[in-house]
């Protein structure tokens, strides 16, 4: 493997877009000549059910197949899953590992509910902004621009285009205005200890 | 050749490489996780991308019958399935290779039951291995993509004339979102030619009949004529993948070549694992140890003397099975290498690993090398082993 | 209309002379009368079992239709994916030959219609096919030996189900598939016999020109699996309407049309009596089978005709 890589696991429930999220962003990367690789935890998928996803964004192209065991960066749609051990929300997580959590609460209270010394723990209340954006508690792609608020891989203006791509297709003008809003505010409104 | 970069699933890319051959007929059934390939595909269908006629069966063994009947009435056809639906088919799949229809169809590799596991192994379509069907495997998406264009000119191939199989990973590539260059719609339907059957059903002026009783007297002659096409098929296979290389600048060979011109350690695999054995073994080569790896992408016809050539005069080669026979000895890429290396005085191990979808990390990857060193350095490993599993 | 008797016997034999069925066969007699109606425009897909075994023994083919055989299970798969190819084909404009309409007929016996091959057969109806499937119904496995099927009648010997001191052959009733048939909503379904050549081929003709699917249930009296002399097959199909045990009728888009009424119903038991996978039945101690069936037949006539005045 060549030049840097950056893994990150999607925490979430069955609906709220982490299936969506994880792959979209793979595939949003190409347009600035990086790799990615998206997938679901896979498995079978049922509304409300714990789930996870997995994005790798590199600058060769990626040839590991295997699951991301220690993620640089760790994405929490439902902030309920750090309450539980099954979800795994903290497995091989560590000094500098990134959080980011769809919460209300503040950082350092996330913090030291997930209790991993030397993670950077960022929080933003998606949910809250996607409803008041798109109209509906889908919080994922408001989590994308709250990742590019702390990571490089590409700007939010590059974001919105691909995602204005990706849903232009399926979507009306009012949905997709919403989901760039969205990605807009979660970018400056994420709240950083 | 102007490509497309896209981000597909496996899935999805299967799904278009399938309908840049303009198919007449597909029959499928839906099985995990073969469905995205066929949703994707009733989508083209459903928005006037293709005008394939779809048979939405009631089974997988329906499905290869009515594409055997399409394909015998003289109709580009295709099916795709996984796992327990390639099992159903069966009895069928054999009649497809000795009818000699060139049918393609996707197989989106996956745990044969029990007990029933929807995630990856190779058992489904390693147990039709002696069907009579070509089978490739790919690492990636665009490897899977590239084998789904070229599948049509390998199986219409008139030295040829065998149904043929693209075998790809359940989930870890069907599912997954990858990077990959396609072709246009047009430069792939020129590459891939338009498909005349030689006899056909609905030629009713001159009516066939396909699938007579044949005994004792001509059943063996028929089986010797096409036992025949299997080297030509390898033939073919080059020849096809080379005129795809031209085109596209990827170029293919029965095996990718990993690291292998000074290797003196090779594990020998095929399927999604390569790509992640390929990280490990980088690790290694700069750690100074000369391992490299043999892919192989044709599994049927199996490449004996390719092989037998490439792993001559190594000190130790390994073979990984993400399948088991069960009752015979490792897995049936194990036997298979094994055997193409008789004679060649070189130590050979098996692994069995994956099974269900049992991820294949690093680590895994890394046991096997400091394996192959071991037994590079004079020392024994048992002939079989297990990767990965609980102690 | 070709059902007159002159011009169907001066239509082309489509199944040639030469096959090896069985001296008496009606199996045969079937097939050549459909293929008298059908003509030469025709596909037609077989299932494993007499008629496919005894047509293409490999190099002869009797056939001088296409002809395609693939397993047993499959035929109405099998013959779906024809029928699908020629609708691609002929939507490219790519058919080997120009065909306005070319006729799809899948046969099986019972054994790969009403047991293995039923689902392959619900499929193909469902999924509406245009294609004729026509059944040939000799009332057991023929073909592997005289096994019993869910076709066999009450009483009749088999070889897996065999009369003996303890056993009066088939304890269960048959299925009735052409109901189930029904039950598909097909806008055709029908029975008849090879004895009745016009009102078989009549139902052949109105089976292929609906525009869908349709299913056709032939009762084949077969000599070596009843068990009678080899000429009296044809009769035997005869008294199998005249008794009731096989009723001409036909519904067309769910309307039953019985088309033989018999003015009186011939006791079962004489037909009976003519076969000997029967002749335990007339063993004393046995006669309460021989009532049973008596009823049965009554009962289903009965049945029949309350669909029909329900249906009109």
């Amino acid at each position: 493997m060549s030049g840097k890589m950056t893994e990150i696991r999607w925490h979430a429930r069955g609906g709220q877009g982490a299936k969506t999220a994880a792959m979209f962003l793979a595939e949003a990367v190409l347009e600035k000549g990086k790799f990615g690789q998206g997938f679901p935890e896979y498995g079978p998928e049922r509304r409300g059910a714990p789930m996870r996803g997995y994005t790798r964004i590199a600058d060769a192209p990626i040839r590991r197949h295997c699951m991301i065991e220690h993620p640089g960066i760790v994405i929490v749609l439902d902030p309920t899953l750090m309450d539980s051990a099954a979800a795994g929300v903290t497995a091989g997580t560590g000094e500098g590992t990134v959080f980011i959590v769809n919460t209300t609460e503040k950082p350092a209270t996330v913090a030291s509910k997930l209790g991993v010394k030397g993670a950077v723990v960022h929080t933003v209340d998606a949910t809250g902004i996607a409803l008041d954006t798109i109209g509906r508690p889908i919080p994922n792609m408001p989590m994308i621009g709250a990742l590019l608020a702390v990571n490089d891989m590409m700007t939010v203006a590059e974001l919105k285009s691909a995602l204005v791509d990706q849903l232009s297709s399926k979507f009306s003008q009012v949905i997709i205005d919403g989901n760039l809003n969205a990605v807009d505010r979660a970018s400056k409104e994420l709240v950083s200890a | 050749m102007a490509q497309k970069l896209v981000a597909l699933s496996g899935n999805e890319a299967v799904a278009y490489a399938f309908k840049q051959a303009r198919p007449h007929v597909a029959a499928a059934f839906p099985i995990t996780p073969q469905t995205e390939m066929m949703h994707k595909y009733a989508e083209f269908v459903a928005n006037g991308e293709s005008t394939t006629e779809m048979i939405l069966v009631e089974s997988e063994h329906s499905a290869m019958s009515a594409a055997v009947g399409s394909a015998a009435a003289g109709a580009r056809t295709f099916t795709a399935t996984s796992s327990a639906g390639f099992a159903l088919m069966w009895e069928v799949v054999y009649i497809a290779a000795s009818l000699r229809l060139p049918i393609c169809m996707a197989l989106v590799n996956r745990a044969l039951s029990g007990n029933i596991n929807i995630h990856c192994d190779h058992s489904d379509s390693m147990g039709g291995r002696d069907a009579g069907w070509i089978q490739l495997f790919a690492e990636n998406a665009q490897e899977a993509y590239d084998n789904a264009i070229m599948s049509w000119r390998i199986a219409e191939h008139m030295d040829v004339r065998l149904p043929t199989m693209v075998n790809y990973d359940g989930f870890i590539i069907s599912h997954t979102a990858d990077s990959l260059h396609m072709l246009s719609d047009e430069d792939a339907y020129k590459f891939i030619g338009k498909y005349k059957a030689d006899y056909a059903l609905l030629d009713v002026e001159n009516p066939i009949t396909v699938g007579p009783l044949d005994l004792t007297d001509y059943y063996f002659e028929h089986k010797a004529s096409q036992l025949a096409a299997y080297p030509r098929a390898l033939e073919v296979i080059k020849q096809v993948s080379d005129e795809y290389g031209d085109l596209t600048g990827r170029y293919y060979d029965h095996c990718e070549e990993y690291l292998m011109d000074d290797a003196e350690m090779v594990m020998v695999m095929l399927g999604s694992s390569a790509g992640t054995a390929k990280d490990v073994i980088d690790e290694y080569r700069e750690k100074g140890v000369k391992v490299g790896l043999l892919k192989i992408r044709t599994f049927r016809p199996f490449p004996v003397a390719y092989l037998a050539e490439r792993l001559a005069g190594r000190k130790a080669v390994c073979v990984l099975d993400r399948s088991a026979s069960f009752g015979g000895q490792g897995g049936p890429v194990f036997m298979e290498v094994r055997s193409a290396m008789y004679g060649l005085q070189v130590p050979v191990h098996g692994y069995i690993y994956g099974l269900g979808g049992r991820d294949f990390d690093l680590g895994q990857v890394a046991t096997v090398i400091e394996d192959l060193q071991k037994v590079a350095a004079g020392g024994e490993m048992n002939t079989i082993n297990l990767l990965g599993i609980r102690s | 209309m070709a059902t007159n008797l002159k011009q169907l016997t001066s239509n082309e034999d489509l199944l040639c002379g030469g096959h090896r069925a069985c001296a008496g066969c009606t199996g045969s007699n079937i097939l050549r009368q459909i293929m008298l109606t059908a003509g030469s425009d025709t596909v037609v897909g077989g299932a494993t079992g007499c008629m496919e075994v005894v047509t293409t023994i490999f190099p002869y083919t009797a056939w001088k239709t296409s002809f395609i055989h693939s397993a047993f299970e499959n035929c109405a798969a099998t013959v779906s994916g024809v029928e699908t190819a020629f609708r691609s084909l002929k939507k490219h404009g790519e058919l080997p030959v120009e065909r306005e309409k070319i006729n799809f007929i899948a046969f099986g016996g019972d054994g790969g219609t009403y047991d293995i091959g039923l689902q392959s057969l619900s499929g193909a109806m469902e999924r509406g096919h245009n294609m004729l499937y026509v059944c040939y119904d000799n009332n057991a496995y023929m073909n592997t030996g005289i096994q019993r099927s869910s076709a066999t009648p009450v009483g009749a010997h088999t070889s897996t189900a065999p009369a003996g001191s303890h056993s009066t052959g088939k304890t269960q009733l048959r299925k009735d598939l052409t109901k189930i048939l029904v039950a598909h909503n097909i806008p055709y379904v029908a029975q008849t016999t090879p004895y009745h050549w016009k009102d078989l081929a009549a139902k052949v003709e109105k089976a292929l020109a609906v525009d869908g699917p349709a299913f056709l249930n032939i009762l084949m009296p077969c000599t070596v699996g009843w068990h009678f002399d080899p000429a009296i097959g044809i009769d035997l199909a005869r008294e199998a309407v005249e008794c009731g045990y096989w009723p001409l009728f036909e519904v067309e888009n769910g309307k039953y049309i019985i088309n033989k009424k018999p003015k009186e119903m011939t006791p079962i038991a004489d037909w009976m009596q003519k076969q000997g996978r029967f002749k335990h039945l007339f063993k004393p101690g046995n006669e309460h089978v021989l009532e049973f069936t008596q009823n049965w037949v009554k009962e289903e006539w009965e049945k029949l005709l309350r669909l029909e005045a329900s249906t009109a």
